[in-house]
């Protein structure tokens, strides 16, 4: 079935200059690799559309059960150059919230 | 095991925060960070203008407020409250406090040798980039290396209640008062790998102990009283974060881990100047109440080089806001856009960027943001970048015109034209660490 990553993740969000950074975090660690298999960065980077100009990379802490996504060229020149209202990306954690991602009802186990 | 608390997670946090740290509940050491990555910038100018500032304002009045209580309860303070003057913060900390006694970290500064290092062969090339600093060499506002904890320790050992730095790791802040009080050498990588862990996740103050938590958010308690996080660090490494019993917010697995993953890149490679932290390899456990155990972090050598934060002079730019109400509001809004585009066009205005948002619709996520339907208003919002300040000035002009030319209903530009600011841009690089010479001075 299909669901918004909100129902198994939380997210936080920040900046370095013009990169910004997504923690996308499982809420039980046992959907970890939910995570992996469905939040890619070609996914993450097609999300965000245009507003992501530079690539995208995944990094994985299995450890924690949470996924980084860095993303290049995603805050229109970031820190004080941007003209947008969330220049340091603090809001685009909370937007990939929306992304849609497929599992099993056994694998959510709930 | 110490207890190191962090009362500030940037210049602008909550001014109670390091107060009620000291006075809710036992701690050894208070840190405070109060420099993000263009304060640096805004700081030099304040100096340029009166060689006696450039440095935090807020920390010497917060130390005469504290001071009692260090004396009382033997609690050192270590801050970047600095800025590019350090030993002006701290003549400052000692005119309004001068029971303390006050050791400052230097060699951070390195905007005076700039054309000798570019001369040397260091190029200083963006690290995003890759362009050499040549390309803006003369519009160069400050330079910075962050400097690692071994030289706070160093402060520390002098007995000072104070230790004042300009730029410095963040994370570094946490880890000296570990360095110093363990004796941790300099290639004691785990250990020094677990420091900065738990500085990591201090560092940005209330950002570990439920503020700004997306999990749970809504039943996290009394955030009006949130306490500042605290952690608890032991002579291995390994540490509890934690915060004062009876204040607000809540230390948890879901609050630690947002912060331990923010504003990363590589987790398995977190370059400090002091060790390179795996921050795949650490154990998070709930250890009771408000209380998250922090062990097994790995540590690799300490990188040959370090990193320099320069600020330079980037433009002008100006940002205008206009309200439009229903029916209609996101069209009318867009007709206003183009509508303003247009008339920038025809007066021939060139503007490195133009950008346009529209509150209530798309501003915060873009094209990711759910479609709006029938909005009851929507906020345009214009910003102009660019080298040209007579372009940016006449810019501001051409949004209040449309409350009468434009589409209708439009409202809320009571605030008046839009206010020209000075750009300054942020250029991270990297230099030689042999060439950097961190020195410690007690301030009398």
């Amino acid at each position: 079935m299909r669901f918004p990553l909100a129902r198994i993740a939380h997210c936080r969000s920040g900046d370095k200059g013009d990169v910004a950074n997504i923690g996308v975090i499982a809420c039980d660690e046992r959907h970890y690799p939910i995570l992996v298999r469905e939040v890619t960065a070609e996914r993450v980077k097609g999300f965000f559309g245009d507003r992501v100009k530079g690539r995208v990379e995944r990094f994985e802490l299995p450890n924690v059960g949470a996924l980084n996504f860095v993303m290049h060229e995603a805050l229109g020149g970031g820190g004080t150059v941007s003209l947008r209202v969330d220049a340091q990306g603090k809001t685009l954690g909370a937007a990939l919230l929306r992304l849609e991602i497929e599992a099993d009802e056994h694998e959510l186990g709930d | 095991m110490i207890r190191i608390a962090n009362g500030q997670g940037f210049w602008g946090d909550w001014l109670e925060a390091p107060v009620r740290l000291v006075e809710q509940g036992p701690i050894d050491y208070l840190t405070l960070d109060y420099l993000a990555e263009v304060t640096m910038s805004i700081l030099q100018k304040q100096k340029q203008k009166d060689a006696a500032l450039g440095y935090a304002r807020d920390f010497p009045p917060l130390m005469a407020r504290l001071a009692g209580w260090m004396r009382a309860r033997n609690i050192k303070v270590v801050a970047n409250a600095g800025g590019v003057n350090p030993l002006a913060c701290a003549r400052e900390v000692r005119r309004l406090a001068p029971e303390l006694k006050v050791a400052v970290v230097l060699g951070d500064d390195i905007s005076d040798r700039i054309d000798g290092l570019l001369a040397s062969g260091h190029s200083l090339r963006n690290l995003d980039t890759g362009e050499p600093l040549a390309a803006v060499r003369g519009r160069v506002l400050s330079a910075n290396v962050y400097l690692g904890a071994f030289p706070l320790a160093q402060a520390l050992a002098t007995g000072a209640d104070v230790v004042i730095s300009g730029r410095c790791a963040d994370a570094a802040l946490a880890l000296a008062p570990m360095i110093h009080r363990f004796g941790w050498s300099e290639t004691d990588w785990d250990a020094l790998a677990g420091g900065v862990v738990a500085g990591h996740i201090i560092e940005c103050g209330a950002q570990a102990t439920g503020g700004n938590c997306q999990a749970d958010w809504q039943g996290i308690p009394d955030l009006a009283n949130i306490g500042y996080p605290i952690v608890e660090a032991e002579p291995d490494g390994s540490s509890v974060i934690t915060k004062h019993e009876g204040t607000g917010g809540r230390v948890s697995l879901a609050s630690v881990k947002e912060q331990l993953v923010y504003e990363i890149g590589d987790p398995r490679a977190y370059v400090t100047p002091d060790v390179v932290a795996d921050f795949t390899s650490i154990r998070l456990a709930d250890a009771g109440a408000d209380r998250v155990r922090v062990t097994g972090a790995h540590g690799s050598p300490r990188p040959a080089t370090l990193k320099v934060s320069l600020n330079y002079f980037a433009g002008w730019k100006a940002i205008g806001t206009l309200v439009y109400c229903w029916p209609q509001a996101l069209e009318k809004a867009r007709a206003a856009d183009r509508i303003v585009r247009e008339r920038l066009a025809q007066l021939g205005l060139d503007f490195d960027a133009i950008e346009t948002e529209y509150f209530g619709v798309n501003a915060c996520h873009g094209p990711a943001a759910r479609p709006a339907s029938d909005p009851p208003e929507v906020q345009l919002r214009i910003g102009v970048r660019g080298a040209d300040r007579g372009a940016v000035e006449r810019f501001t002009r051409e949004l209040v015109p449309l409350v009468l030319s434009g589409p209708p209903g439009a409202t809320g530009y009571g605030e008046g034209r839009p206010q020209v600011r000075e750009v300054v841009a942020y250029w991270p690089a990297l230099i030689p660490r042999e060439e950097i010479e961190p020195r410690v001075e007690v301030v009398e």
